[in-house]
This record gives structure tokens, sequence and C-alpha cells, in this order.
């Protein structure tokens, strides 16, 4: 069952700030997709494996081989705040 | 009631390769902020991660080097949490396939064997560095974020509580370092911040089974504050359990400077990490002929060496100083090749050098030190060349100025005569100059012995051999 | 066909009898794109470098050299595939600034081509959605009924195609993402097998879903365009290494004797009646050509939409974690950095993206992973099983490309009902398998519609010869 304590913990771990208006419309959408879902556990998947790669690929590697950087200017080129050719970011806590 | 601390650690190694677990970036120390970041590091929308091979072969090294078995079938895991250091919001982990698992190191505390089980060893990547602006006038209350350091591969190794002293974790943190360093797959320096060591402990009744509550000590940076941090939480939940308080699951710091351990947060606030297969990368399936082949590579492990040395005769306590460092090992087997004397090899090894170099704060490599040198030096000791006495002024002078010794010895003229043919005339001269001292010793009287003696160290400013001089005035004295 | 919806394969004709140049074709497109900017195909017009890029090609026809069949022929990407130095934003308000850095694998293709860029093509936000709606940029219209949705994500590609334009237009498929959008405007649209196409670059939705692949005029322009997109990509784990082929070759041969599997689970209560009928119609036709068609069951459909909307969101909700104003795009300034994450991802994504994110993150999270996430990837395993078994009879399968022909622009419908219109697609997303939609006669408000062909693993070439077959029976 979902609850609204679980719909708000939810949003807390996605990083989504919801008025309480918000996070109410969020709770009912929540509830009757997941409802849908539900219908799952009618399937028997006993002894079924977890497809979590669709092709039958593996050990894909690469060479350890030292490649430039794309340069401190292209690194910054898209930051919204940026010091000393760092990111800037507000205080953590 | 008595108490039994029971000690687990988490450890994270940096391995030691070219370039990041999941693109070409350099891992390279020491560059300006932002130099070694390419669009996949920096986590650009669209970017992909593509395995490090080296970081697999290095992974598998640490876990045979460590006795895990390693997964026929691992995969990659998604850890997911936000933080400004973390450019995917996500860390490519591994969660419930990992690399290796269920090994042991073997350790030794106070002549007790014992072996501490590992859990499990998996790989995963660095997050960047955090650089905390001060409460200066204009960049108070931020950080700044590099990411040279994203993607740096790392592994890390997981213990079972297996520990019940801080004697214990030392030691097995030493040895655990010892087997890294030996594998090559890492530096693993603790001041570098290339071995990095989380503390689990908590205490329980002894005889008691079940495990107490757990805190976990974080921000230790040297072997001494892995053994202090666990002596001071003995102590702080000991106080609690006997003031009938409880332990609180939690994270704590320690303040080194303080000698004591902080909370940073409960366990019950730490988010959920919702980890999940990783969808951008393929399993790992490897073969034992593979596995095998990394194992055939690898050299002879610490304690392996400890006893072999013990086995060559040197000291249980000796052996253990040299082979927890790789580089002492290595001169004391290539000392040990040149000359077969392994007791002066290890007396000067531990002793003169050893000192030198905590003296001099250099390593081995950096003071250039060689093998050879000692050997050679040790060989003209041996050979009568030179005393032991100037032996060891001319190791000084040898490793202060990264000189030959025998150089040295010759530069300054220090070798010994002990050439009879060149010792006999001047022997033969003062015999024949000197008849009553002749009759002194003819009559009995040993002084007199010294006189000759003495004579010849005077004429040849002490660089005879006094062995030789000795032995060849009483032979010739008895064919006068 | 108007002129200005000429195929590849004559326009390149037209180039090189020197009957038109790349310049005057590209200018055409220009016009009719400003001409036609109510239909909204475009977030961003890349005019002076597709400009640049058309007079290189004529240049290069001038000194006499030969060109390949893409090159100096205009066309358009969808604004979640990177452009370095054109603006990439997945019409979000999140992106609205993104200057990509580098360029996607099939861009680095594309211009190595000759390709002629236009411009960057609107989509639901983060390709969540199927009727372009959710922009942040507003919604595309269908330029074959303009009080239609063009279908979605990519609806602004495939509005561009269908009204002239852009002469094809690359668009990226997660649970049909290609193949809808083409069945609503009556376009071919080609999702290839996983693995097929690098996704390096592709701004990711659910990353084991995402492939991206062509919306074209005509079956022999889904080859000529797969032959540039395809190919294997060491940048991209997940993209396979196979041997180059001509996507083309089997166009036009027979299908006399070929097995074709009419999956019952397709053609269920949901598919409105016009496109049951025109199945009906295709299927007999092909019978006419020799084919083998008959009636099979994929019993597992029935789960491929709760499967699909929990892997999916999940994986979303991992991959755009990474939008928290700290790198790129947009920032909103707050006194600490979880307020700053917060209020970023509060005012950047739009309520669609948040519903899949926040469903997504349930889905995975504490207690709640075993009973969605893992079962649905378990249920994934039986949908593949099942695709397998049909294949041990059948040499493709046939199915309606969607339930409906296009809705009306703004007519709402709770998210289950939403979702559960894709049933015709996902499940080739679920498998990785090949999958083509094509126009095939209209409904009885003259909108078109769409028939679906799915193949085995890189059986693109085979699926091209059918839908070949399907494409001569005509609309009629």
């Amino acid at each position: 069952m979902l609850t609204k304590e679980a719909v708000a913990r939810v949003a807390q771990l996605s990083r989504l700030s919801f008025t309480d208006e918000e996070l109410e419309a969020q709770f009912k959408q929540l509830e009757s997709i997941i409802e849908m879902m539900d219908s799952l556990s009618e399937i028997d998947t006993t002894d079924v494996t977890p497809q979590n790669h669709v092709m039958d690929i593996n050990n894909v590697f690469r060479d350890d081989e030292v490649q430039e950087g794309m340069g401190v200017e292209k690194v910054l080129a898209n930051a919204p705040e940026a010091s000393e050719n760092m990111f800037q970011v507000p205080k953590i806590v | 009631m008595r108490y039994e601390p029971v000690i687990g650690l988490e450890v994270h190694v940096e391995l030691k390769t070219n370039t990041k677990i999941f693109c070409n970036c350099s891992t390279a120390f020491g560059g300006a902020p932002n130099t070694h970041v390419c669009p996949v590091c920096l986590g650009l929308p669209g970017t992909l991660p593509v395995l490090n091979k080296k970081v697999l072969e290095y992974a598998v090294k640490a876990g045979l080097a460590t006795h895990c078995e390693i997964a026929k079938f691992s995969k990659f895991d998604r850890k997911n949490y936000f933080y400004p250091d973390l450019t995917k919001a996500y860390q490519i982990s591994q969660f419930d396939l990992p690399i290796a698992e269920r090994g042991y190191v073997e350790i030794t505390v106070d002549g007790e064997d014992k072996k501490i089980g590992l859990t499990r060893i998996h790989m995963e990547e660095d997050a960047g560095k955090l650089v905390h602006q001060g409460a200066t006038i204009t960049t108070s209350n931020s950080s700044l974020a590099d990411y040279n350091r994203a993607g740096v591969p790392l592994i890390e190794i997981v213990s079972e509580p297996d520990m019940r002293s801080a004697a214990d974790a030392r030691a097995y943190l030493e040895e655990l370092r010892a087997i890294i360093v030996y594998t090559g797959v890492s530096d693993a320096k603790m001041e570098e911040g290339s071995l990095r060591c989380d503390v689990n402990i908590s205490l329980r009744p002894v005889g008691e089974e079940k495990f107490g509550t757990r805190a976990e000590i974080k921000n230790l940076n040297s072997f001494r504050a892995v053994e202090r941090a666990i002596e001071y939480e003995i102590e702080r939940q000991t106080d609690l359990l006997e003031d009938g308080e409880k332990v609180k699951l939690e994270t704590r710091t320690w303040d080194d400077a303080q000698g004591r351990t902080f909370s940073l947060r409960s366990k019950e606030e730490a988010d959920e990490y919702r980890y999940f297969p990783e969808p951008d990368l393929p399993p790992i399936v490897l073969t034992d002929e593979w596995i095998q082949g990394v194992g055939d590579a690898l050299p002879e492990m610490p304690r392996a060496r400890r006893a072999r040395l013990v086995a060559d005769g040197v000291g249980a306590k000796e052996a253990t100083i040299i082979t927890s460092d790789l580089a002492l090992a290595d001169f004391y087997d290539e000392a040990r090749a040149q000359l077969d004397d392994p007791k002066t090899i290890v007396n000067w090894l531990v002793g003169d050098v050893l000192a030198k170099l905590n003296a001099s704060g250099k390593s081995l490599a950096e003071s250039g030190f060689t093998a050879k040198k000692l050997t050679d030096l040790l060989k003209r000791i041996a050979s009568g060349d030179i005393s032991n006495k100037i032996a060891k002024d001319v190791f000084m002078e040898a490793f202060d100025e990264n000189k030959d010794p025998v150089a040295v010895i010759k530069e300054k003229g220090l070798q010994q005569i002990s050439d009879t043919s060149a010792l006999e005339p001047m022997i033969q001269e003062i015999i024949d100059n000197n008849p009553k001292s002749v009759a002194d010793y003819k009559a009995g009287k040993k002084k007199a012995l010294g006189f000759f003696v003495g004579q010849v160290m005077k004429q040849t400013k002490g660089q005879a051999n006094p062995g030789v001089v000795n032995k060849m005035i009483v032979e010739l004295l008895d064919k006068q | 066909m108007s002129e200005q919806r000429a195929t590849i394969h004559a326009l390149h004709e037209q180039l090189v009898n020197k009957e038109c140049t790349s310049r005057s074709l590209t200018e055409a497109y220009l016009q009719a794109m400003e001409k036609g900017k109510d239909i909204n195909a475009y977030i961003t017009v890349n005019r002076e470098a597709a400009l640049a890029a058309a007079d290189a090609v004529d240049e290069k026809i001038a000194r006499g050299e030969a060109i390949g069949t893409l090159e100096g022929i205009p066309m358009a990407v969808k604004d979640n595939i990177c452009t370095e130095g054109l603006r990439t934003t997945c019409a979000s308000k999140m992106l609205d600034n993104f200057i990509p850095q580098y360029n996607a694998d099939v861009v680095e293709k594309l211009h190595a081509a000759g390709a002629v860029i236009l411009g960057k093509t609107n989509m639901d936000e983060f390709a969540m959605g199927s009727t372009t709606e959710t922009s942040y940029y507003g919604p595309t219209k269908n330029p074959v009924d303009e009080t239609c949705v063009p279908g979605g994500s990519s609806g602004g590609s495939a509005a561009a195609v269908a009204a002239g334009q852009a002469v094809y237009a690359l668009g990226s498929d997660t649970g049909g993402s290609i193949r809808q959008p083409a069945a609503f405007c009556g376009l071919v649209g080609l999702k290839p097998t996983y693995g097929r196409v690098s996704r390096y670059g592709l701004i990711a939705f659910a990353s084991s879903l995402d492939q991206i692949g062509p919306l074209v005029n005509d079956v022999r322009d889904a080859g000529i365009v797969m032959n540039v997109l395809a190919g294997y990509d060491h940048r991209d784990s997940t993209s396979a290494n196979v041997e180059s082929e001509d996507f083309t070759r089997k166009i036009g041969t027979s299908i006399e004797g070929v097995k074709i599997g009419l999956p019952k689970e397709y053609l269920g209560e949901g598919v409105s009646p016009a496109i049951k009928a025109r199945l009906e119609a295709v299927s007999e036709a092909l019978r006419a050509k020799g084919a083998i068609v008959e009636e099979c069951s994929l019993p597992t459909t029935n789960y491929a939409i709760p499967a699909y909307y929990l892997i999916a969101p999940a994986e979303a909700s991992s991959n755009l974690a990474r939008y928290d104003g700290v790198r790129y795009g947009l920032r909103v300034q707050a006194d600490d950095m979880i307020s700053m994450f917060k209020e970023t991802r509060k005012e950047g994504f739009g309520d669609e993206v948040k519903r899949r994110i926040m469903l997504g993150t349930y889905a995975l999270s504490a207690g709640y992973y075993d009973a969605y996430y893992l079962k649905a990837l378990k249920v994934r395993h039986l949908i593949k099983d099942d695709f397998e078994k049909a294949f041990a009879t059948y040499d493709c399968l046939l199915t309606p490309a969607s339930v409906s022909t296009a809705p009306k622009i703004g007519a709402t419908y709770d998210a289950v009902a939403t979702y559960k219109q894709d049933i015709c697609t996902v499940t080739s997303n679920l498998a990785g398998l090949p999958a083509i939609s094509l126009p095939s006669g209209k409904d009885e408000n003259g909108l078109p519609i769409g028939v679906q062909l799915i193949g085995k693993a890189f059986d693109e070439a085979f699926l091209l010869q059918v839908a070949a077959q399907i494409e001569e029976i005509g609309m009629a």
C-alpha cells in the first residue's frame, strides 16, 4: 500500500520539492499507476532470472591509455557558477 | 561486566592505473583543477562509461592475493545519491555480485596467529574533490568542485568483524597494506589518501555471541589514528554500557588533534542508495584460465616472504620489519644474492640503513642506496680491507652523498694494508733496527710484540691490517 | 508525395545530376521551416551552419568528386542528441541553455557523411510522453491535421519530415518514440536492434531501452540512413560489434514463403476498428504476395506495460539525477546545497518528468525493489522468451504501430490510460528487437494508420524487405 509518508520520502530521495497540494496530487497519480503495476504479481516468475541486459554482450573493456582531457575552459563552459577553475556550489550544510 | 570489542574494517585502495576507471583521463596527482576531465567523468548528458581492463586485472590480483574466490560472473551497479562531488549523482560500484568474495588475511599479534576474514572486494569509482571555502569576505558559504579525482579507480575491501583489539586492527591493516603493495596494484599510502580506512566497532559482553550496536568511524589518516580511534571508542562505548546507556548506530569522525571521535550523523538518517544494475555496462564473465593467468603473475606475498627470511636465519622481529616494506624486502633479497651472510645484512639493513632512511625521510629508491653498495661495503669488512668502525664512516658518506662506498674507501685511502709482500720488508727493517726489542721478545716479554705492531701502524698511518701485521711479526721474529 | 516530401534517394539523384544544389535545397527547406513555423517542429534552427555545410558539398560536386547518399541532404536531429556548439535542450527548461561540449556518435557520423543539419527538433521533455505536449517549448502540431498531435516523443522529428521541413530526421525510441509519431504523421520510422546504433551522446532516458533511429519518407530511405548510423562504437559498451551491411540490399525482393506471425495480443479491445481492418487487409495482400500470415500468441504481452513503466522510470530516476544545477543547465540559487538541488529540480522539470522520477525512485527504494523493479526485470525476461519462441516459427511479426490514429491536441487522459496506449511498441524495446512502423491506409478522418513489423535481432534488412512489400500495397 502506497502511503503519503512514502511519497514524501520518495520526493526527498529524488530531491524534488512539492507543495502539500502537489504532493497530494503526486500521491493520487502514483497510487493509480502502482495499482496497474500490481497486476505483475499475477504472473509466476519463480525460477525466472532478471533480464538486466537485453543483449548477450559481456567483457567490454578499453586499454589503459591516457588521452588528453577536454581542457578546463570546455569543462567549465556550461558551469552556472565557477571560481578558480572550479564549479562553485552553495555551502553543503 | 567485561566487554569484548568487535571490529571490522572497510578499506578503500586507489589503484595505480594510468587512466580512470571508465574514461581515458589521467589519474596523475597534482594537476591544476579540472584538467584531467573529459565529457565522461564530468557526467555530461549522453556520455557512457567503458571499463578500464587494468582495473579489472588489478582487482582480481588483489582478490587472489587475499585468498578470495574470484567471481566468474560479476556486474556493476549504480549507487544513487546527490552530492556535488559526484558528477552523475550516482557512483558506479558493485552491489550484489562483487568481483571477489570470501577471502582472508593472516596476521600475528603477540605471537598468536589469526585469520581475519574478508567479506568482499569490489570495484568502484572515486568522487571529485570539494574545496570548502573558508569564511573570508568574498567566498564564505560556498564550496568549489574539482573533478580531477572523479572516476579514479578504487577497490573497497570489506573485512569480517573478526578483530578484537586495536592491535588486531593495526596488524590487519599493515598486513593488508603490505599485500596490496606487493601485488603492485597500489601505492597504498594512507597519508596521501591512496589507502583509506573506516572502522566499524561495537562491544559485547564477553561470552555473548550477538553483536552490539556499532559505530562507524571515518577520517582515519594513519595507522596510529586507527589504533587510537579504536582505543578511544572502546573506552567511550564501555562507559556508555556501564552507565546503562545505549550505543547509537551512527557515523562518527576521528579528530586527531583532540584524540576523540565525534558524531557525524545517525545511520537512520542515511540516504537509501537505491542500487540497481548499471545498464550502461555489460557484465564481466571470467574463465578459470584467465584468473589463473593473473594468479600466476602474483609475486610472493609478505607472509611467505617473512617465513622464508626466518628460515634463512633472520630473527622474527627483523623479518617482520623488512617484509612489511616491499622495497626493504627486495633490498634484502638482492643483498642476500650477493653475500652469504644474512645476519650481517640484516644488522646493517634494520640498523644503519633504516635509521638513515628515517632520519632523511627518504625512501630507498629516493636515497639511491642500493643492495650492491651495501654488499660491496660488507665484503670489504669481511676481507679485512677496512675495519667495522671505518665501514660505518664510509656508509654515512656513501648514503649522504649518494656515492659508491668502494669509491669512498679509495678516495680517502681508507683501505687496510693486508698485502704481506708490501708489509714484509717494512717489518724486517723494524726488526733489524731494534735488536734490543728483539732480545726482549725472545726473553719472553710479550710487551715487545706490541712495540713492533705500534711501529708498523705508525709507518702505515694506521692502514695496516692489525691481525695480519701481528701474525707476520710473530713469524719473522721466530725466524731470527 | 509533394515536391517538398522528396526522398533522400530522389534528391541524391538530383544533386548528382546537378538538377539542384545542396544550397538551393537547404534554402528551400529553411524557407519551409520559416513558413511552417506554427507547426513548432523545431526548437533550434541551425541556419548558418547548415548553409555552410551545403556550400561545402556543392564545392565538392563542382570539383567533380563523388558524394555519398546523405551528402548535402537537409535533415533534422531530435533535441536529445548532443551537437557540439549547438544548443541541446531535451525540450526541458533544465537544459534551456545547454550547449554540449561534444558530439554524439551519430552526429559525428552525420558530419562525416556530409549531412546538412537544419536544426534540433521538438520532443516530449526528456522523451517522456507520446504526444510532444510535455515540451517546455509548447506542443508540436501534426502537419496532416494541425488540430492533432504528431505523436511522441519524437513528434518534432516526425512533424518536420511530414511538413517537408526536413528530408529525414533522427529520433530516439525508448518505448515507441520513433514508431508511434511516424504512424501518426504517415511516415516510416525504424527502431533498430538495441546496440545497433551507438547511444554515445544520446541524452539518456532509459539506458537499457533507448535507441536512435530514422524517421523517413519511404522504406528505402530508412535503409539509406541506417547505412550511416549503424556501426560499432567503442564509447558505448552496449554497442554491438557486428559486421557492417547494406540495409537496402533486400528491398524489392520477393517475400514468397516468408512466415509472418500476427500476435493476437496486439489486436485486443483497445485497438480501433479502422486499424484492425487495415491489419486484415495488409495480411491479405501479403498472402497474395506469397507470404504465410497466421495468428500467433505472445502471452506475456499483457504485462509489458507495467514492466515497461517500472523499468523505464527507474532508470530515468537515476539518469536524470545529474541535473542538480552544479555543472550545466539550470540553477536556481539557494543558500545551501540541498535547497539549491531541490529548487533547481522543481523549477527545471515539468510534471510528467517529475511523475516518472517519483515512480522510478519508488520502484527502486528499499522495501519495493523486489516487488516492483526486480519483478519487472523478470517479466522482461519472459517477454523476451515469448519473442524467441515466436521467432522459432515466424520470420517476423505484424502488428499495429499504435492502438489509435493521432488524437487531438489537448485531449486529456489520466496517466494510466495514456501509458496503456504504448502497448504496441514497448515490447520490442523490452526485448531489444528491431521494429519498423510504416503508413498503410487512413482512418475515417483521413488520419494515417501505421502498421508495425517486429523482427529478430539484427534482422533490419529483412524487415525493410517485408516493409517495402507493404509499401507497395499502397495507402488505399
